[in-house]
């Protein structure tokens, strides 16, 4: 349970850090960020990096503040720092109700948002949040900037849209309007542990009626999404047991669960439309 | 091979020199090369929490960070929690709880509980449930660790 032996960078700005990533990427050079998931992988050797970049030194990447409508969480904030409400509104309270469902307490004071997102555990939380809100991702290598939509970013189990030579810099996530509601909700058999599926759902009312709704699931697929289907049956309803019902069965029916040695694909359809409807209803309440 | 860095661990107050290989893990480091052994490791990959010490204050698992991450951070571990023959009092309430069997898992729990105690003294029961959860001990069942972190949890706060 050692790691294998590594050439370690401790670079302080973020063009030093982008321009090592460029130069050992190709030799599976990579971002050491809170180490919460590479670490374990490393001492399991199931990945042996030959130079980790650690962005821990990093001035400027630990931005939490928010722009142009957006919360921007750079690549060092850790779990911890949303224990409390990392802005004033929903967003703030939504990622506060959140995080207590991340790993541990001593995990989450290392372990970042950037992180999670970049290694894409099917079921991180903060992937699922990210797909939810329409989060935008910005990129950094050494020759420039770009923006990646949410939608865009999760591929499959732990794969995204990112290169090899690219810096996570910062999410960014959209701030929700004080007459937003929301309802988050997963299903674990040990508290900590990786969920088997979960969702958040956000909508407003106008006239009495959904509009805007948002549904993600994440954990159940191979990648969080939105899922159109559920967002369509709930659109334009009058929030209640019906319109609820009729979402999470949507959700179910168009997921494309994964299966494993403890969990088939019908229990993870049954499972995630129990969430959905849970969530809806906490969302009303 | 990856070149040695030569790095300063202050743990408990006092400070250590000591030249590490980057792979090397917080917590090896602290035993095998700074010889405080009151750490211990169980998995080694992040989900027992044995490996539990205080950096900068906040608990973290010292098999989850490099050494030469640590250079120049105050790193507490259970040697330090005495003061000379005085036991700290979490180790006194851990005693009269019978909140440990083998042992093994209890500089854990203890860096655990001080850590958050420290940062959170009004914690309720219910928030020290799920933090105490962090940990993984296969002797008591836990009753008696929850008893021992509440008893010491409000013997420190009519102290303070
Ligand atoms: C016992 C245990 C339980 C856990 N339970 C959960 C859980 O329930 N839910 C959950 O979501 N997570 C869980 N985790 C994982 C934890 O949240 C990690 O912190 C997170 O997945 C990775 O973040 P990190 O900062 O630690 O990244 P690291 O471990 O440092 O890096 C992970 C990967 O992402 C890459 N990377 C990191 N940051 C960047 C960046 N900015 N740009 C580009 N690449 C980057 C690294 O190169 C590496 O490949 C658990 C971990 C443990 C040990
Ligand atoms: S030894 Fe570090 S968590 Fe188990
Ligand atoms: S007392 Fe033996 S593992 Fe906890």
């Amino acid at each position: 349970m050692k790691p294998a032996a590594f050439e370690y960078h401790a670079p302080t700005t973020v063009d030093e850090a982008v321009t090592l990533l460029a130069e050992h990427a190709p030799n599976d050079g990579r971002i050491l960020a809170g180490g919460q998931s590479l670490v374990p992988t490393m001492a399991f050797r199931l990945a042996r990096p030959t130079h980790l970049i650690d962005i821990n030194n990093v001035a400027d990447l630990d931005k939490l503040v928010i722009e142009d409508g957006a919360l921007c969480i750079g690549a060092t904030v850790r779990h911890a720092q949303f224990h409390t409400p990392a802005c004033d509104g929903v967003l703030g309270h939504l990622l506060t109700d959140v995080v207590s469902n991340i790993a541990h307490y001593p995990i989450r004071q290392r372990g970042t948002f950037c992180g999670s997102v970049a290694h894409s555990d099917p079921a991180s939380e903060w992937c699922m949040v990210s797909a939810t809100l329409d989060a935008t991702m910005v990129a950094q290598s050494a020759s420039g900037e770009r923006l990646i939509p949410a939608a865009e970013f999760f591929e499959t189990v732990m794969t995204t849209t990112l290169n090899e030579d690219e810096l996570l810099r910062e999410v960014r996530i959209p701030l929700l309007s004080d007459d937003t509601l929301y309802g988050f909700q997963e299903f674990n058999r040990r508290a900590g542990d990786f969920a088997i599926s979960m969702t958040l759902v956000t909508y407003r009312l106008e006239g009495g009626k959904i509009t805007d709704p948002h549904i993600g699931v994440g954990g159940a697929e191979d990648r969080p999404r939105r899922i159109a289907e559920a967002e369509a049956a709930l659109a334009g309803q009058v929030p209640g047991d019906d319109a609820f019902r009729a979402a999470a069965d949507a959700a179910a029916a168009a997921i494309d669960p994964m299966e494993d040695h403890a969990t088939n694909a019908q229990y993870r359809r049954d499972l995630t439309a129990t969430l959905v409807r849970r969530a809806l209803e906490n969302a009303a309440s | 091979m990856s070149d040695k860095k030569d790095i300063t661990l202050t743990i408990n107050g006092r400070d250590h020199n000591v030249s590490v290989d980057p792979r090397w893990t917080l917590a090896d480091v602290i035993r095998d090369h700074c010889g405080q052994t009151g750490t211990h490791l169980g998995c080694e990959h992040g989900i027992c929490g044995a490996c539990t010490v205080l950096v900068d204050d906040a608990p973290v698992r010292s098999c989850l960070m490099f050494g030469v991450q640590a250079d120049s951070k105050k790193i507490r571990t259970v040697e330090g929690l005495a003061k000379g023959e005085e036991y700290h009092p979490l180790q006194k309430a851990f005693m009269e709880n019978h909140a440990l069997q083998c042992g093994y898992c209890t500089p854990g729990f203890l860096m655990l509980a001080t850590g958050i105690l420290e940062a959170q003294p009004d914690i309720s029961d219910d928030e020290l449930n799920d933090v105490l959860s962090s940990n993984l001990c296969r002797c008591t069942g836990y009753a008696n660790i929850v008893k021992a972190v509440r008893a010491a949890r409000d013997e420190m706060k009519a102290a303070s």
